[in-house]
C-alpha cells in the first residue's frame, strides 16, 4: 500500500505516570479503507493509547501524525478539525438535548460561524444535514426528537457513533464501541462498521472477540503498555505469544 | 526596619496565619469530605467571638472560673450546637448540588447574625485576656511582645498537631480518610457514615468557634468579623487545595506573612495583596498547591 | 413553538406588559423601586449568561458593575451633561475590557478555583476603587450632571429614566434569548453540559468561553451605568463581595438556566428585602430584616429546588390543565 493510505501513524508514542509506564513505545498505522482493532487486558494501556492520538494527553515521548503531517503538540480541536473523530468508552453525550440536536451541536463544529449571533442555530443547514445524515448511518431516525439522556443504554452508544460522524471525518478512533450492547445492536454495529469502512480509517478498541475478530483487518495486542503482536486476525489468533499472555489464560 | 521590628512582625505574621489555619481546615474538612460549601462557616468563628464576651459573666458567676472556663462552656456548646445543625439542617444539603448549598447557607448567615443581633446586640465589645496571660515578653532592648498572642500561636499549634494525630494515628482519622475518598466503600463496610459526617462537623464548627473565642481578646468582637474572616478562609482553602490539609496551613502561613508585612510595607495596598498572591499562585498552579489529603 | 416555549413567552410577555403599565398605578417611591429592581434584573442577567448559559460561575460579577458604575461618574465632564450616546457605550466598553482581562486569566482554571480567582479580581478593582485616590475613596464619588440624551431624552425625569432602564432591559433580554438560540448559544450550552465532547468534536472551547465572559461583563456596565445616572453616586461597595453574592443569590432563587429566572430572582430578591424592612408590617422588628430574608432563602430552596420559575410554571400547567413535562430539553431559553 502507498504512503498516502496511511492516515494515522504514531511512532514509539510513549506515557509515563511518575514510575509507571502505561503505554510502552507503541507504533501502529492506521490505512484508509481498514480497520485496525487494538485488544488486550485491562489496563493494558489501550485508553491511554487513544488518549494520546486524540490529543487529550501529552505523550511523554514519541510522534503522532496525521495524514501526513506531526500533530503531537496539536490540542484535541484541532486534530478534529483535521479529520480525527473519536467515540468514548463512557458515553460522552449531551443529556438534555435531544438525539438530533445533539448530532447537530457536534456538526456544527465543522461550520461554526459564532458572529451570525442573530441566526436560529436551528435553521443552519449545514448542521442539520450532516446531522441527519449520522444520525441515520446510526440508525436513530425514530428517536431523532428524544431526549438523548431518556434512550436506552444501545441507543446512547449509537449516539455516541453518530456524534462521531457528525464532522465527516476520516479517521475515526472508536472506544469500546460495542460495551454493552445485546446481540442485536452489535450485529447492527458491527453492519455500520462495515460500511463505514471504505473511505475511513478506523481504530477499534474492544473487549468482544468475536466482533473484533469478524470486523478487523488488522489486530495489535496490548499487554502492560507494550505491543506483543500485530498482524491479521488469522496469524494472531494462532500466536504462541498472544494466546500465552492473553488469549491462552482465560 | 530592625530586627526587633522584624522579629514582631513574624511572630504577628505567625499568629495570624496560625489562626487562619484553624478556621480554614474546618472549612476545607467539611467541603473535602462531606462536599459541602459552608458559606456560614465564618459566622461559627463570630459566634465563638460573640460567645466568649456573652458567657464570660455567666460563667464567672455560675461556676466561678474564669477566661478558661469560658473556653470550655463555649467549647461543649460548640460541639453540640455543631451536632445539632448537622442533623438539623447540613445533613440535608449532602445530596444537593453546591449551588443550592451556596444559597441555603447565605440564608442560614443571615439567620446567624440576626439571631445573634436579637440576642447580644449589635455592639463592639471587647475581652479581656485572662490575667495570666496578659503580660509581656522582652525582645532585644526596646520592645516587648504580648503573651496573649504567644498563646493564641500556641493553642493553634496544639489544635494542628492534634488534628495531625487523630488523622494518621487513629481509626477514626482513617475512617475520616477513607470517607472523604470512597463514601459507599466506608458504608458498606459497616461504619456509619452519618455518624461519622456528624463528628466531623460537629468538630469542624468546635474548631471554628474555639478560634473566634481565643482570638477575641486581640481582634475584638463585631458583627462584621464572621464575613471578613470568611472570604479570607475561601482564599486559604483554595490557594492550598481543597480537601488538603497540609495545603491549607501553608496557605494560612503565606497569607499571615503577606498581609502582616503588607499592611506594614505597602499600606496602601494591604487589602488587594492577598488577592493577587491568590491570583498568582492560581495561574502558576490551576490547582491550588496541593491534592486532598 | 409547542406549548412548553408559548407558556414561557406568554409569562415574559405578561411580565414586560406589568413593568410598562406599572407607572400608571405606581407613585414615585415605587417608580424608583421598579428602576432600581429593574436594573439589578439587567444584573442578573448578565450573569446568567455565564452561570446559566456556559456553566461559568463568576463570584466577581460585582466588579464590571461597579466599574460601569465609576465609568460614568469618571468620564462624565464635572459640571456638564455628558452626551449619552457616547458616554453609554464608553462604560460597557471600559467594563468589557476588565471583563476580557479578568476571563483571559481566569478561564485557565477549572470549577471553584475559578470561582475564587474571578473573586480575587473583583477584590483588586475594589481595593483600588477603595484605598486608592482614583476612586475617591471610601466617601465615593457624585455625578453632578447626568448624562443627556437631546431634548426628547431627560434622564433628570424619573419616568423618563424609569422607560430607559425598561427599554435597555427589554433590549438586553431580547439580545439573550436571540444569542441562547444562535450557533454561538448552543455552543455555549455545549460547553455547560459537555465541554469534553464539544473539544472532541472540534470546538476550541476557551475562546467561546471569553467570548461570554466578556459580553457578560459588558452587560454588566450596563447596569451599572444605570445604576449611577439613576443613583447620581458611585462608591466602592458597587464593587463588593457582598454584592457579587448577592447577584449570584438572585438567579440560583429564580432558577439557573433560564432568563426568566434572573428577571424573577431579581424581583423577589429585592421585594422580599423591601417587605422584610418595611415598618408598617414588622414594627419594631422591621430592624432584624435579614431573619425573615434568610429563613424565606432556605425555605424557597428547599421547596423548590429548580428555583422560583418553577412556581410560573406549575401554576401555568393546573390552569392550562396540560399534563407535567418532566423532560425539558432546551436549556438556557426564556
Amino acid at each position: 500500500m502507498s504512503q498516502t493510505d496511511v492516515l494515522l501513524r504514531c511512532q514509539e508514542l510513549t506515557r509515563r505516570w511518575g514510575g509507571l509506564v502505561a503505554v510502552d513505545r507503541m507504533s501502529l498505522e492506521l490505512r484508509r479503507g481498514t480497520i485496525h482493532a487494538v485488544i488486550g487486558t485491562n489496563g493494558a494501556g489501550k485508553s491511554t493509547l487513544i488518549n494520546m492520538l486524540s490529543g487529550e494527553i501529552p505523550p511523554s515521548s514519541g510522534t503522532v501524525e496525521l495524514m501526513g503531517q506531526e500533530v503531537t503538540a496539536w490540542s484535541q480541536p484541532r486534530r478534529a478539525q483535521a479529520g480525527l473523530g473519536r467515540s468514548y468508552q463512557r458515553t460522552t453525550i449531551y443529556p438534555p438535548f435531544t438525539v438530533l440536536e445533539n448530532c447537530r451541536l457536534a456538526a456544527q463544529a465543522r461550520t461554526p460561524k459564532p458572529w451570525r449571533w442573530w441566526e436560529s442555530a436551528q435553521q443552519c443547514r449545514d448542521s442539520m444535514g450532516a446531522a441527519r445524515l449520522s444520525a441515520e448511518r446510526a440508525g436513530l431516525n425514530d428517536v431523532l426528537d428524544r431526549p438523548a439522556g431518556l434512550l436506552s443504554h444501545g441507543q446512547k452508544r449509537q449516539l455516541e457513533i453518530a456524534m462521531c460522524l457528525a464532522t465527516d471525518p476520516q479517521v475515526l478512533l472508536l472506544d469500546e464501541p460495542l460495551a454493552g450492547m445485546g446481540a442485536e445492536e452489535t450485529e447492527r454495529m458491527l453492519e455500520l462498521l462495515a460500511q463505514l469502512r471504505p473511505g475511513h480509517a478506523i481504530l477499534l478498541v474492544e473487549h468482544d472477540m468475536d466482533a473484533v475478530f469478524r470486523v478487523a483487518d488488522q489486530i495489535t495486542v496490548m499487554v502492560n503498555g507494550a505491543m506483543i503482536a500485530s498482524d491479521t486476525p488469522q496469524a494472531v489468533r494462532h500466536s504462541p505469544e498472544v494466546q500465552a499472555a492473553y488469549l491462552g489464560g482465560h | 526596619m530592625d530586627l526587633a521590628i522584624f522579629l514582631i512582625q513574624c511572630l504577628n505574621s505567625l499568629q495570624y496565619g496560625l489562626l487562619l489555619f484553624l478556621v480554614a481546615s474546618g472549612l476545607t474538612l467539611i467541603f473535602g469530605i462531606m462536599g459541602v460549601i459552608n458559606l456560614a462557616h465564618g459566622s461559627f468563628y463570630m459566634i465563638g467571638a460573640y460567645m466568649a464576651y456573652a458567657l464570660a459573666p455567666a460563667v464567672t458567676a455560675t461556676l466561678g472560673g474564669g477566661f478558661f472556663a469560658t473556653l470550655g462552656v463555649g467549647l461543649v456548646l460548640s460541639v453540640i450546637l455543631g451536632y445539632v445543625l448537622e442533623w438539623a439542617f447540613y445533613s440535608y444539603l449532602y445530596e444537593r448540588e453546591h449551588l443550592q448549598q451556596v444559597l441555603m447557607t447565605y440564608g442560614l448567615i443571615l439567620v446567624f447574625e440576626e439571631l445573634r443581633s436579637l440576642i447580644v446586640g449589635d455592639d463592639v465589645h471587647g475581652v479581656k485576656a485572662p490575667d495570666i496571660l496578659a503580660g509581656t515578653l522582652p525582645l532585644g532592648d526596646m520592645m516587648t511582645y504580648p503573651v496573649y498572642r504567644l498563646f493564641i500561636s500556641g493553642v493553634c499549634l496544639a489544635l494542628a498537631l492534634g488534628m495531625y494525630l487523630v488523622f494518621t494515628r487513629t481509626r477514626l482519622g482513617m475512617m475520616i480518610r477513607a470517607g472523604s475518598t470512597n463514601r459507599e466503600m466506608v458504608q458498606s463496610l459497616g461504619i456509619d457514615i452519618k455518624f461519622l459526617y456528624r463528628v466531623v462537623f460537629a468538630a469542624g464548627v468546635a474548631i471554628a468557634v474555639l478560634a473566634g473565642m481565643v482570638a477575641s481578646p486581640v481582634s475584638s468582637v463585631y458583627p462584621g468579623m464572621g464575613s471578613q474572616v470568611l472570604i479570607i478562609c475561601f482564599v486559604v482553602v483554595v490557594i492550598g487545595g481543597i480537601g488538603s490539609i497540609r495545603g491549607a496551613l501553608l496557605a494560612a502561613l503565606l497569607i499571615g506573612v503577606v498581609d502582616t508585612f503588607g499592611k506594614v510595607l505597602l499600606p496602601q495596598a494591604a487589602g488587594v495583596l492577598v488577592y493577587v498572591l491568590m491570583a498568582l499562585i492560581l495561574l502558576w498552579k490551576p490547582d491550588g498547591l496541593f491534592k486532598a489529603g | 413553538m409547542n406549548s412548553h416555549d408559548r407558556g414561557k413567552f406568554i409569562f415574559v410577555a405578561l411580565a414586560m406588559a406589568l413593568l410598562a403599565l406599572y407607572p400608571l398605578m405606581g407613585g414615585k417611591f415605587g417608580v424608583d423601586l421598579v428602576t432600581k429592581i429593574m436594573i439589578y434584573a439587567i444584573f442578573a442577567l448578565s450573569l446568567e449568561l455565564l452561570v446559566g448559559g456556559t456553566g461559568l460561575v463568576c463570584f466577581g460579577q460585582a466588579a464590571f458593575f461597579g466599574i460601569g458604575a465609576y465609568a460614568t461618574v469618571l468620564l462624565s465632564p464635572e459640571y456638564d451633561a455628558a452626551p449619552l450616546w457616547w458616554l453609554l457605550p464608553a462604560c460597557v466598553l471600559v467594563a468589557a475590557a476588565y471583563a476580557l482581562v479578568v476571563g483571559a486569566l481566569s478561564l485557565r482554571t477549572k470549577g471553584v478555583y475559578f470561582i475564587m480567582v474571578t473573586l480575587a479580581f473583583a477584590q483588586m478593582a475594589y481595593y483600588v476603587v477603595h484605598d486608592t485616590p482614583l476612586g475617591g475613596g471610601t466617601d465615593g464619588i457624585y455625578l453632578n450632571v447626568k448624562p443627556s440624551g437631546g431634548d426628547w431624552l431627560n434622564l433628570d425625569d424619573p419616568l423618563v429614566l424609569y422607560f430607559f432602564t425598561f427599554a435597555a432591559l427589554v433590549g438586553v433580554f431580547a439580545f439573550l434569548a436571540v444569542l441562547s438560540r444562535s450557533r454561538f448559544g448552543r455552543a455555549l450550552a455545549g460547553i455547560r453540559v459537555n465541554e469534553q465532547r464539544m473539544r472532541a468534536t472540534g470546538f476550541a472551547t476557551y475562546p467561546y468561553k471569553l467570548a461570554a465572559f466578556t459580553v457578560s461583563g459588558g452587560l454588566a456596565g450596563l447596569a451599572g451605568f444605570l445604576f449611577a445616572v439613576k443613583d447620581g453616586f458611585v462608591n466602592p461597595e458597587l464593587l463588593s463581595w457582598h454584592l457579587s453574592g448577592a447577584v449570584l443569590i438572585m438567579i440560583i432563587l429564580g432558577g439557573i438556566g433560564h432568563l426568566r429566572g434572573a428577571l424573577m430572582g431579581a424581583f423577589v430578591f429585592v421585594l422580599l428585602q423591601e417587605l422584610f424592612k418595611s415598618e408598617a408590617i414588622f414594627g419594631a422588628f422591621a430592624k432584624h430584616w435579614h431573619l425573615g430574608l434568610g429563613l424565606t432563602i432556605i425555605l424557597s430552596v428547599a421547596w423548590l429546588p429548580r428555583g422560583l420559575v418553577q412556581v410560573p410554571e406549575r401554576l401555568g400547567w393546573r390552569l392550562m390543565g396540560a399534563p407535567s413535562r418532566r423532560a425539558q430539553t432546551q436549556e438556557g431559553t426564556p
